[in-house]
């Protein structure tokens, strides 16, 4: 596919980067750093200079970190010509200009898209905007939410039992506020680690003094006089709150895209393996370039799976890859075969994951225990290793995140270290999708 | 414990994919850097400038350098 | 083709002063069976890889009445000594998770960052108390005068061992360390002398934990004798353990000291920058880290067959990791044989790396950064006497036995 390759930027080519994010930051000082030296542009919806997100569903909330302490550092001088609290509104690809929210019309030669996700808001508008219920995504979400868990709630309700949802429930835990977390699946974490391991989660997230109610969907949030004061389940059981932090998952950040032509599936950009966004007459824009949480591209290690990674390596790998490309141009350079990692800080634990755990039909504990809170576990679909899972064992981690970039056998590594002397293999029960609680509206 | 520094002058971020709990950097910056239970790196992304000293050290000892210092606070200048 | 006796080349004390030139040759063939049936692995690829494989173990100790192993440390000072000892008194560098790391976690309680940054105004003036002796000559030796005898007195005094027993315990961690190297000569009065002082060691241990136990200081022997937040250490491991901290923390950073300061020496504008600017040392400490390790190598052994770098290594096989070869790997070092502070991401293997990552790093950063920066500033014009300077024979503790170095004076 030659005519989707670009030579190596002009001089004096003008790059715009949409997202002052992790993604953007990191792409900009790849460019840089590969030498581009014409106009650079960052455009930001936020007014704030990119900072680090996952401090503040962690020490930021918890009060210990002030919300403008996560600005992230530049790796050199960016000499860019920032754009802050505009955004964009749109994208003229014939023209090749973006146009900002402020009217602003930005001309570009390579565009670099990485507008990233927001947070997932409660389906129904009015009782998602009463006071006392919060998201959180953003800066500015974390510092609301710390003044809100400040002010000593009575009890907090934690919507959805992904990974920010239990961080939210470990700090509230951690400041010793009561708190009840709902989720639609049998245990928290179950839709990315499997019931197998987040069984045991739960017991952990319990022990701490969670009151987890699992298997249940919310039929409404309650109101009086525009606060919230609890929430009715779908049994029609009520729970008293005074904080309900809705942590749904996220949805990208493509609004300013519609009617721009470009390919855009469930929200997420569609991409190709070099990170060229695709239009939607199927073209690609080798010109443009997308990285991080809007990004939908196939996977070189999982069979070109199409994947959207919310995931800060990801963002920094995707970043800098996109933004070598934009500056050097295609040449020999391979598709981005970035390995998907991300950890999460939780109930006293550091829990990291390598690779993708989606259709794996087994597990084994590899090292340690699950019952000691410190374990490895792999994950292994059709006789192949496809994610390692490190509770508290991260040395242990990268002999199984080669397992999985090399497609090792599963499971990879025998009669090893702190090992039962045989690898018993279990299934990693996947909890049956729940009634469609949270993407409805 | 890491407060909102307007003067600060650095910038820390910590890749903790690839962290694993050596704490050289908790030797290293004691007040900046704390590792809690076997694994959670704690950091202060904005320390102050008084510390830099301590801050590079920190940087210079991570056995998987994973620790990026930004001396200056960063700008939103009009660039070019 | 390769040299099957390449690591009894290496371990030739005519080659001490320069083995660079046979880590490359090593290199050519990254994992390199020798005649002995070990492996040596050599590149940086092929050592991270095994450093973090979980089929790999430190604990080869052999059980109490199996034939002699070759290393001297389990041979002559472990395995004569009562079974109950052999089986239980280990010290945590010879050990393997989960023990390992739960020994080590109760070490972590109390060699915390409170102690190591409270040892850095003791450990400055025993720098220039040292240095203050040489006042007035015309030369000093940076090894028999400051590197040698500083480690021993800065973790003495972290363990909270008396003054007075100090010179005593000078003898034994030499002696020890001695009969750590992988390659140490052990005829029969070697061996009765190492076996001496490990009894001797160990009774006084024994002593001083319970004189601990029944008087806690704030010291790292007390904190260890008693009840920690990670748990509590058994006697035996607790003196196995404070053994180990004594041994593993002299030589070592002798040769860390002796052998930045050599490279140092050999770059004289590094040293002058130094003098300069004393800020730069994190650097420098760092690059003399990865240029001229204080530990060469050091010795696993595999649990089964382990494929790596093309070559599969035998269930059994004793593996010895090249940390000081792949230092200098030219696939993953710009430029590897140029000293050069400036290099960026420079991930070395001079403290080893993933769970046995040298535990008194902190504390060997501290002593050499001081000792360079007060060597660069006190010393007037030094000139290095001998190049090379001769070398202890170690060559796993690699470092010069003297340093000697001209100078005009203190300052």
């Amino acid at each position: 596919m030659t005519s989707a390759r670009i030579p190596r930027a002009d001089e004096d080519a003008r790059v715009v980067v949409v997202g002052a994010s992790l993604a953007g930051l990191r792409g900009a000082e790849s460019l840089r750093l590969a030498g581009h030296r014409g106009p650079l542009t960052i455009v930001g919806d936020e007014p704030h200079l990119p900072y680090d997100r996952p401090p503040l569903s962690k020490h930021v909330i918890a009060g210990e970190m002030a919300p403008d302490a996560t600005t992230l550092p530049h790796r050199l001088d960016l000499d860019a010509a920032w754009r802050l609290g505009a955004g964009a509104a749109g994208l003229d690809r014939q023209a090749r200009t973006i146009v900002l929210l402020d009217g602003e019309r930005l001309p570009y030669d390579r565009l670099l898209i990485a507008t990233g996700a927001r947070a997932r808001p409660w389906h129904d508008e009015a009782e998602g905007t009463l006071e006392g219920v919060f998201t959180l995504r953003g800066r500015d979400d974390a510092a609301a939410l710390r003044a809100a868990l400040a002010a000593a709630p009575k009890r907090v309700l934690i919507v959805g039992g992904g990974f920010i949802g239990c961080e939210v429930a470990s700090v509230c835990r951690d400041l010793g506020l009561p708190v009840t977390l709902v989720d639609p699946l049998p245990a928290p974490l179950a839709k990315v680690l499997g019931l197998a391991v987040s069984g045991f989660l739960r017991d952990w997230i319990a022990a701490a003094g969670v009151e987890v109610r699992s298997n249940t969907g919310l039929r409404s949030l309650d109101g009086r006089d525009g606060r919230v004061v609890g929430a009715t389940l779908d049994d029609g059981s009520t729970i008293a709150a005074d904080v309900v932090v809705v942590a749904l998952g996220a949805v990208p950040n493509t609004g300013w895209l519609e009617g721009s032509g470009l390919a855009l599936e469930s929200g997420a950009l569609v991409c190709d393996g070099h990170a060229r966004v695709r239009a939607q007459d199927d073209g690609l824009h080798p010109e443009i370039r997308a990285a991080g949480d809007v990004a939908l591209w196939p996977h070189p290690l999982y069979d070109g799976r199409m994947v959207r990674l919310e995931h800060w390596g990801n963002a920094v790998a995707q970043g800098e890859y996109a933004g070598r490309a934009l500056a050097l141009g295609d040449g020999d350079r391979p598709a981005f075969a970035g390995m998907p990692e991300f950890w999460s800080n939780q109930f006293g634990v550091t829990i990291k994951l390598a690779g993708l755990t989606e259709g794996a039909d087994s597990l084994a504990v590899v090292q340690g225990s699950l019952k000691d809170k410190r374990f490895l576990a792999v994950y292994g679909r059709a006789g192949r290793t496809v994610a390692a899972l490190s509770v508290d064992c991260a040395r242990w981690l990268p002999a199984y995140a080669e397992a999985i970039a090399a497609k090792a056998p599963f499971p990879p590594i025998a009669n090893a270290l702190d090992q039962p002397s045989r690898l018993g293999t279990l299934d990693p029960s996947w909890p049956t999708p729940p009634p469609e609680v949270s993407a409805r509206g | 414990m890491f407060p909102s520094r307007k003067t600060s002058e650095m910038r820390v971020v910590v890749d903790l994919n690839r962290c694993q709990g050596y704490a050289q950097c908790c030797y290293a910056a004691p007040e900046s850097f704390e590792l809690r239970g076997a694994e959670i790196l704690v950091y202060d992304p904005a320390p102050s400038a008084e510390h830099r000293g301590r801050i590079e050290r920190a940087a210079q000892s991570c056995p998987v350098r994973a620790i990026t210092v930004q001396a200056d606070e960063p700008a939103a200048g009009a660039g070019r | 083709m390769a040299d099957p006796t390449l690591f009894a080349q290496i371990k030739d004390p005519a080659n001490r002063a320069d083995p660079y030139p046979l880590y490359a040759r090593l290199r050519g063939h990254p994992v390199l069976r020798q005649d002995d049936d070990s492996y040596l692995v050599s590149s940086h690829a092929a050592i991270r890889a095994l450093l973090f494989d979980p089929r790999i173990s430190s604990a080869d100790l052999p059980p109490a009445h199996s034939p002699a192993t070759g290393n001297p440390f389990k041979d002559w000072i472990l395995r004569p000594i009562k079974d109950e000892i052999v089986t239980r008194h280990r010290p945590l560098i010879f050990r393997d998770p989960p023990d390992h790391d739960a020994l080590r976690r109760i070490v972590m309680t109390q060699f915390t960052p409170e102690r190591v940054h409270g040892m850095k105004a003791r450990t400055q003036s025993l720098v220039d108390e040292l240095l203050d002796r040489r006042r007035g000559g015309d030369a000093i030796c940076v090894v028999e005068d400051l590197a040698y005898p500083l480690p021993v007195t800065v973790i003495c005094e972290m363990l909270g061992v008396p003054p007075e027993d100090e010179p005593t315990f000078q003898g034994w961690a030499t002696q020890l360390a001695t009969a750590l190297e992988p390659d140490a000569r052990h005829d029969e009065e070697t061996q009765k002398q190492t076996r001496t002082t490990f009894d001797a060691i160990s009774a006084y241990m024994k002593d001083l934990i319970k004189e601990k136990r029944a008087r806690p200081v704030d010291d790292m022997l007390s904190g260890l004798a008693a009840e920690t937040p990670a748990g509590r250490m058994g006697d035996f491991d607790l003196i196995a353990t404070a053994i180990l901290l004594l041994v593993a923390g002299h030589e070592t950073t002798v040769n860390l000291i002796a052998n930045g300061m050599l490279t140092l020496l050999r770059h004289p504008d590094e040293l002058e920058r130094l003098r300069r600017d004393p800020e730069r040392a994190p650097r420098l400490i760092e690059e003399c880290l990865r240029y001229e390790p204080p530990v060469h190598f050091r010795t696993r052994k595999a649990l089964c067959d382990i494929p790596v770098a093309g070559t599969v290594i035998p269930e059994g096989a004793a593996v010895a990791l090249l940390f000081a070869a792949a230092n200098r790997d030219p696939d993953r070092f710009t430029d590897p044989d140029r000293f050069d502070p400036d290099r960026a991401d420079n991930q070395h293997f001079g403290f080893g790396g993933s769970l046995h990552y040298c535990l008194g790093a902190p504390l060997a950063r501290i002593e050499a950064e001081i000792a360079l920066v007060t060597l660069a500033r006190r010393l007037k014009a030094p000139r290095l006497l001998d190049d090379p300077p001769p070398y202890r024979d170690g060559a796993s503790l690699r470092g010069p036995k003297t340093l000697r170095v001209a100078i005009d004076g203190l300052v």
